[in-house]
């Protein structure tokens, strides 16, 4: 192919267009105005804000966070200050960049999920990434994403009232991810995410605690890697929705990964922490990449995994 | 930024002394900003590290050797280079005014101090309290940096024995002061902010917490602080890590 000639890098997702594959991941980001002084936010696919609740959450108590071998712990609990904050003092801030807003949710209750998909998608969100498996808090969360038939409801009941696509943040503390991904495909779906953070705990040898002041937290990082893209294969297999596929990305050989697995998309998150252009860095590699190997459409990575019989 | 690294010395067993030059565009440290210090490929998360010093764009760390981390830093040599945000945080007050300010430091919550004694041009006072004499730093710079200097230890061997709020509650009864500007143990800063109010002295406080992306985005360095009638989290890296005492929650 012509180095020269320009890679189609837009995806159709969901019935939305990003602009390019590449976004930041929930949690990771915060509402962008952080990473915002740093570079341009309008060069993402797309934003996934900080968890929002229905109420204001204070989160948890520290120590939150807990390094790992090429990984960290988190337990910061979906500290945000409410969906009706967020739509009033932040998403007119985000809204000032060419980029797609994706308003990650979590309730405690499935009718908090249905409130919170009315009132964000009234409010101008593109999509909606429902949180079913946030491992850092006491009730909901990771209860709705490891059991299928509350999957189901949460879904359900979240497409009832949703204006914008749904995607669906998928956890990877399951047996079976096709299983969860086919019964949320069932009830309605528009879009798969994951995967979230594997449940973990480190403990202080000399104080015999744990670090994490909850106990349990959140893996991600590059430690993560290889069982988020065993998860996307997995899923990928098993439903026809798009995908967005995360976890320990930190360059574009890792994106590739994900797309090969089946991704259509794909989230940075932790990676901001020690590089904060990573999500630029994995674009602008995932441009070279695709140069160098002759693919002039990014879409035509998705899925292309060659399994030799 | 990708700085070089100037000079690495050994102050102690178990303490460096490390000096890079700063890119020209940097912005000025104040006393008590970090720099967020990327330690090797082999480490996911940057390590914030207290700016000492910094004289005509060279910015100096005082830190012990705790961990991974730490003792990355350690092994690095003068022409090497590190990857460095910042200054980052909010830093202490440091303007001179009619009455000194007085510097209460412990162990390595001393080395952030220095900057402030040379920000306050000579006129502060400051109380430094280690574990012993052969774990102290920076004495005899910040002794040569402020007007008043007085040393404590918990065994005596440096100083008189007993701890830093002590001998900060009697110079607070002696002289009066502008502000306290505290850095060290959490106990330590707890009891020295007590003294200070009992004084009616205001009183800043540096705080640590384990922290992750060092910019204000990922919440995990929350420190509990009251806003009004209420308890809220705030973040050490960017709301602090210097925090006014009286907001907060011990």
């Amino acid at each position: 192919m012509d180095m020269n000639r320009d890679v189609n890098m837009a995806v159709p997702f969901a019935g939305l267009t990003f602009q390019n594959p590449v976004a930041v991941a929930s949690g990771t980001f915060g509402f962008g105005r952080e990473y915002g002084l740093r570079f341009d936010i309008g060069r993402l696919g797309a934003v996934c804000v900080k968890g929002l609740t229905l109420r204001p959450r204070a989160g948890n108590p520290p120590p939150r966070v807990a390094e790992t071998p090429m990984g960290m712990l988190n337990s910061v609990g979906l500290q945000n200050p409410g969906a009706e904050a967020f739509l009033r003092d932040e998403l007119p801030f985000l809204r000032g960049f060419n980029t797609l807003v994706i308003a990650n949710v979590s309730g405690d209750t499935v009718e908090e999920y249905a409130a919170l998909a009315g009132l964000l998608s009234d409010g101008g969100v593109d999509m909606l990434e429902v949180n079913i498996s946030c491992p850092n808090v006491k009730e909901g969360g990771l209860l709705f994403g490891t059991d299928p038939r509350s999957a189901a409801a949460v879904t359900e009941a979240v497409k009832r009232r949703a204006s914008v696509p749904v995607m669906v943040k998928l956890s990877p503390n399951v047996t079976d991810i096709a299983e969860i991904a086919r019964t949320v495909e069932s009830a309605g779906a528009d879009a798969l995410s994951l995967i979230n953070t594997l449940m973990g705990m480190r403990i202080d040898i000399r104080t015999r605690r744990p670090i994490l002041h909850r106990g349990m937290g959140g893996l991600s990082g590059p430690a993560v890697r290889p069982v988020a893209v065993r998860c996307v294969y997995q899923a990928a297999r098993a439903v026809r929705l798009p995908i967005m596929g995360m976890g320990g990305i930190t360059c574009a050989e890792d994106a590739v990964e994900f797309l090969l697995a089946g991704a259509h998309t794909v989230a940075v998150g932790t990676a901001l922490f020690k590089d904060e252009t990573a999500p630029l860095t994995v674009l602008d590699g995932l441009d070279a990449y695709c140069r160098a190997n002759g693919v002039s459409d990014i879409r035509t990575l998705t899925g292309a995994m060659i399994i030799d019989s | 930024m990708i700085v070089t690294v100037l000079s690495n010395e050994s102050l102690r067993p178990g303490a460096s002394d490390l000096r890079i030059r700063a890119d020209a565009s940097a912005r000025r440290p104040r006393a008590g900003q970090f720099a967020h210090i990327a330690c090797g490929d082999a480490l996911l998360l940057r390590r914030p590290i207290s700016l000492c010093d910094e004289e005509a764009g060279v910015w100096r760390f005082v830190f012990e050797h705790k961990g991974p981390g730490t003792r990355y830093l350690a092994a690095r040599k003068p022409g090497d280079t590190l990857d460095i945000l910042g200054p980052l945080g909010r830093g202490f007050t440091c303007e001179p005014e009619d009455l000194p300010t007085l510097l209460v430091g412990g162990g390595i919550g001393v080395p952030p101090l220095l900057l402030a004694a040379r920000r306050l041009a000579g006129t502060a006072h400051a109380v430094l309290g280690f574990r012993a004499a052969s774990l102290a730093v920076l004495t005899d710079e910040l002794a040569s940096l402020c007007a008043r200097t007085a040393f404590c230890s918990d065994d005596g061997s440096l100083g008189t024995r007993g701890f830093t709020d002590a001998v900060a509650r009697r110079l607070l009864s002696e002289t009066a002061y502008a502000r306290v500007l505290a850095c060290g143990p959490r106990p330590m800063l707890r009891a020295v902010a007590g003294a200070a109010r009992a004084a009616g002295v205001p009183c800043e406080v540096s705080l640590e917490e384990r922290m992750a992306c060092g910019v204000g985005a990922c919440l995990a360095c929350a420190c509990r602080v009251r806003a009004g009638a209420e308890e809220t989290f705030r973040r050490v890296c960017l709301d602090g890590p210097v925090f006014d005492a009286e907001t907060v929650v011990w």
